[in-house]
């Protein structure tokens, strides 16, 4: 048994420590946002936040997370950013949209009001096949915009 | 009496289409499958507006092999069929209440059991002609799950009983499974299930990550045979040229043109131009391309005890994918129930119908339990169809005043049509491995009516004297290709276009006015001065900064597109701005043109820019992304979209792949433009302009 500390709330799960979290937070804790797309930490579709630093789940094991605290999209929904994205309509098919909101939210975290380049060099750990960016990167600069 | 759309037509049952609940809901099962194009949404609009009631009482089902049959979901036709189709189909159903009601002010919840759909539509029912929803940019019905991240994706189905499963694909092509060590078997206790028929293998278990770990233990001790089967990479235009083909003639004005060999015909056209003519001989190409979903296929599947399958499936066509499970296993095509279910956007044929298979195989060896596979990111990128390398060749003609006099072009293909069905075989690929292995033909192309394959938008839509358009599509191939988002169109205006440029700079003249003295069509001049206008044609662009065009119709039928790219190469290639303008007849959801105009424009950005399918004498090794690098945040250009025309009375076509020729061929234009030489070869990487210029000095 591994205890973790998931949305605020401490979660036991009987898995092995090395298991990636991706897989006991779809299987084990039903929670479905942080998508699978590659399992190497490639494309950025599992990004949650780990001690509120967005990371790819696929890659992360579970005997790392003793004692630190992990977010995921549902623990931020419903987010202001997510307003933003679907004020937008800031997507085509979705799938990579969560774990793009998740580095998002700790993008405006450390820099609240980001320009685009700015925005645009955050989620070069993400892919958009659709050819969504620009939808997507307007939309957290807007975000940005509306803290104020 | 007026015909009904031909999908209503083949499918007239109105119950088949709409069924109205008696809460006031009214569900609408269309055959056209949600992909994240927004299909879902615009046909919700049209069936909202034709029936007179709010958006909000729309619920928008999966298409099922228990509703209408519309074939595949592709090829941008889902506006103009499906549309058309449930258009007349809810203005019967209103019809229907209206009649029972007495006139036009009733309630569809307390007239529901009153009224009987399983009627034939009538086709000379009245349509209405003012619009509430249709032509407004109504925000997608499916977003909201999206963004909020709750379970839609096949990929989140957890069944009841539900198991999880991998397949271990062979380490290259061709390649046969020898044995599995039998410690290996044993090791695998513990609630995982080793399935094999022939070189299918596979592993099924309760936990997911076990059953991975065991795929893993699997393959590394799976004894196959392998051998060489695939062709030099670094010479596919060879590869390509070497037949056999099937000639494929889309048009030859030239009456007596040599047969055989077809360089001798394209010289043909060429030597009968007015003596003094100047020639342009151009050959282009791109490489293998892959669709490169983000979410790797997935299918769910429940082999019930009594013979029955239940599939749940992302395929394009859930009605030719059970037809073709039913057929690949020798089972009536009525036992076999297929849901689409959504997933990431596919851009064509990908491995969602072989994933399909996959589940239903694994799912036989566990009767009654659901079984759900889920491919790896290396079989997505390595296993699934992919859109064929082409090359083109162009022979043109310029008259003394600087017009074209004649036109030949020749391209060389492997076919972009493999989906289950064609030509008379499943075309799942795991029957490819199993003890009694299929052998399947190489890909076939759509016919001409169905805007062709390898010769999707090879007819240039100018006005040219004396053309010769032929397709050489190969009919043997161990590289497996199939449809991918516009098919031949991307290679083919990539060539034209490029041409069209190469010779408006052999006659002297500016590309925009060369274009537009070729070009009498009214809605094709008025996309290419709106493009043009945008995005500032005719300025003196900064240094080291080029613009250039393309333009064409999506396949000689649907939406009209000019592109102007801005680029700039320094270091790298970057196209800094796309503008595109584009005109897709009356626009269901102009927002959501816009994004599938955008969208498109920037996959074509990354398939030109980026993009290659790499493989060695045995497998493909492309298969990371890192080894298929695609478009980042950081590279991908400002596209600005300008909608053109859009008249109420024009029928609506689709905008899902009218962009993809157009951008690569502006980026192409422009590129040459900002450098000086012309790269003819796709992708358009630092290294192809730096041969280039090498080349050129």
């Amino acid at each position: 048994m591994i205890t973790l500390l998931v949305n605020g709330e401490h979660r036991q799960v009987d898995a092995e420590p090395e298991t990636p979290l991706l897989y006991v937070l779809r299987n084990d804790l039903g929670l479905m946002g942080a998508r699978f797309g590659c399992g190497l930490g490639l494309c950025g579709a599992c990004f949650v936040h780990v001690d509120g630093v967005a990371v790819p789940a696929c890659d992360t094991p579970i005997w790392s997370l003793e004692g630190k605290a992990v977010t995921t999209v549902e623990g931020i929904s419903p987010h202001p950013v997510q307003r933003v994205f679907l004020d937008e309509q800031a997507a085509q098919c979705g799938y990579c949209v969560t774990g793009i909101i998740m580095s998002a939210v700790a993008l405006l975290g450390r820099s609240p009001h980001p320009g685009e380049p700015e925005v645009a060099a955050a989620l070069d750990r993400h892919l958009c096949r659709c050819g969504a960016q620009q939808r997507m990167v307007r939309a957290i600069v807007k975000a940005g915009e509306d803290d104020d | 009496m007026t015909d009904l759309p031909k999908n209503l037509a083949a499918n007239p049952i109105l119950a088949r289409w709409i069924a109205v609940r008696a809460d006031g809901t009214i569900d609408v099962r269309a055959g056209k499958v949600e992909l994240g194009q927004g299909i879902l949404t615009a046909l919700a609009q049209i069936a909202s507006d034709e029936l007179g009631v709010d958006l909000a009482v729309i619920r928008m089902l999966p298409a099922a092999t228990t509703g209408p049959d519309e074939g595949v979901t592709a090829g941008s036709l889902s506006i103009m069929d499906s549309g058309a189709a449930l258009r007349v189909a809810a203005a019967n159903v209103r019809a229907r209440f209206a009649e029972a009601a007495g006139g036009d002010d009733f309630s569809y919840a307390e007239l529901a059991t009153l009224v009987d759909l399983e009627v034939r539509a009538d086709p000379d029912v009245p349509l209405r002609s003012d619009f509430t929803l249709v032509g407004r940019s109504v925000d997608r019905l499916d977003l909201p799950d999206k963004v909020f991240g709750r379970p839609r994706y096949i990929q989140d189905m957890r069944l009841p009983g539900q198991l999880f499963g991998r397949v271990v694909r062979p380490p290259s092509r061709g390649a046969r499974l020898i044995e599995v060590s039998g410690e290996v078997r044993a090791e695998l206790a513990g609630g995982v299930t080793l399935v094999r028929d022939g070189s299918f293998v596979g592993v099924v278990g309760v936990d997911e990550a076990a059953v991975g770990r065991a795929a893993e233990l699997v393959r590394r001790n799976a004894r196959w045979a392998e051998h060489d089967s695939l062709p030099d990479e670094d010479e596919l235009d060879k590869f390509l040229r070497s037949g056999p083909h099937e000639t494929i003639t889309v048009v030859d004005d030239s009456a007596a043109a040599p047969t055989g060999r077809t360089a001798g015909a394209a010289d043909g056209i060429a030597s009968r131009a007015p003596a003094g003519d100047r020639v342009l001989r151009a050959t282009y190409s791109r490489p293998f391309l892959a669709h490169a979903s983000m979410a790797p296929s997935c299918g769910v599947a429940v082999w019930h005890p009594d013979g029955r399958v239940d599939v749940w499936s992302h395929s394009q066509g859930v009605h030719p994918l059970g037809r073709a499970i039913a057929g690949a296993l020798g089972l009536e095509s009525s036992a076999v129930r297929v849901e689409h279910v959504e997933s990431a956007g596919c851009y064509g044929h990908n491995a969602a119908d072989d994933a399909a298979y996959d589940a239903v195989l694994l799912a036989r060896a566990v009767p009654g339990r659901p079984v759900q596979v889920l491919w790896s990111r290396q079989d997505e990128l390595s296993w699934a169809p992919f859109g064929s390398a082409m090359t083109a060749d162009v022979v043109a003609t310029l008259s003394a005043e600087g017009a074209i006099s004649s036109w030949s072009y020749d391209v060389f293909s492997q076919g972009h049509m493999a989906r289950p069905g064609y030509a008379g075989v499943p075309g799942l690929l795991s029957a490819t491995f199993l003890e009694d292995a299929a052998e399947y033909p190489a890909a076939v192309d759509p016919p001409a009516a169905n805007g062709y394959g390898s010769m999707r938008n090879a007819l240039p839509g100018y006005d040219l004297p004396r053309r010769r358009v032929v397709g050489h599509r190969l009919l043997r191939s161990p590289i497996r290709s199939s449809s991918m988002r516009a098919l031949g169109a991307f290679l083919n205006v990539f060539a034209i276009e490029s041409a069209m440029d190469e010779l408006a700079e052999v006659a002297g003249r500016d590309p925009l006015e060369f274009r537009l003295s070729h070009l009498g069509d009214p809605r094709g001049r008025r996309v290419l001065a709106a493009a043009a206008e945008e995005a500032g044609w005719g300025r003196p662009p900064a240094e080291g900064i080029g613009l250039g065009l393309g333009y064409a119709k999506y396949k000689g039928t649907g939406a009209y597109c000019a592109v102007v790219a801005e680029v700039e190469a320094e270091t790298d290639v970057r196209v800094r701005r796309l503008t595109v303008a584009v005109d897709v007849g009356r626009v269901v959801n102009p927002d959501g043109v816009r994004n599938q105009i955008e969208g498109g424009a920037v996959q074509s950005a990354s398939w030109t820019l980026t993009e290659r399918v790499r493989f060695d004498r045995r497998r493909v090794t492309s298969d990371t992304w890192e080894t298929y690098p695609i478009l980042r945040f950081s590279q991908v250009p400002r596209v600005d979209v300008t909608l053109v025309g859009g008249d109420a009375a024009e029928k609506s076509v689709g905008a899902g792949e009218a962009a993809q020729g157009p951008t690569a061929a502006a980026i192409g234009n422009a590129l040459a433009a900002a450098v000086g030489v012309r790269v003819r070869d796709l992708p358009l990487t630092r290294e192809a302009v730096v041969a280039a210029i090498e080349n050129a000095s």
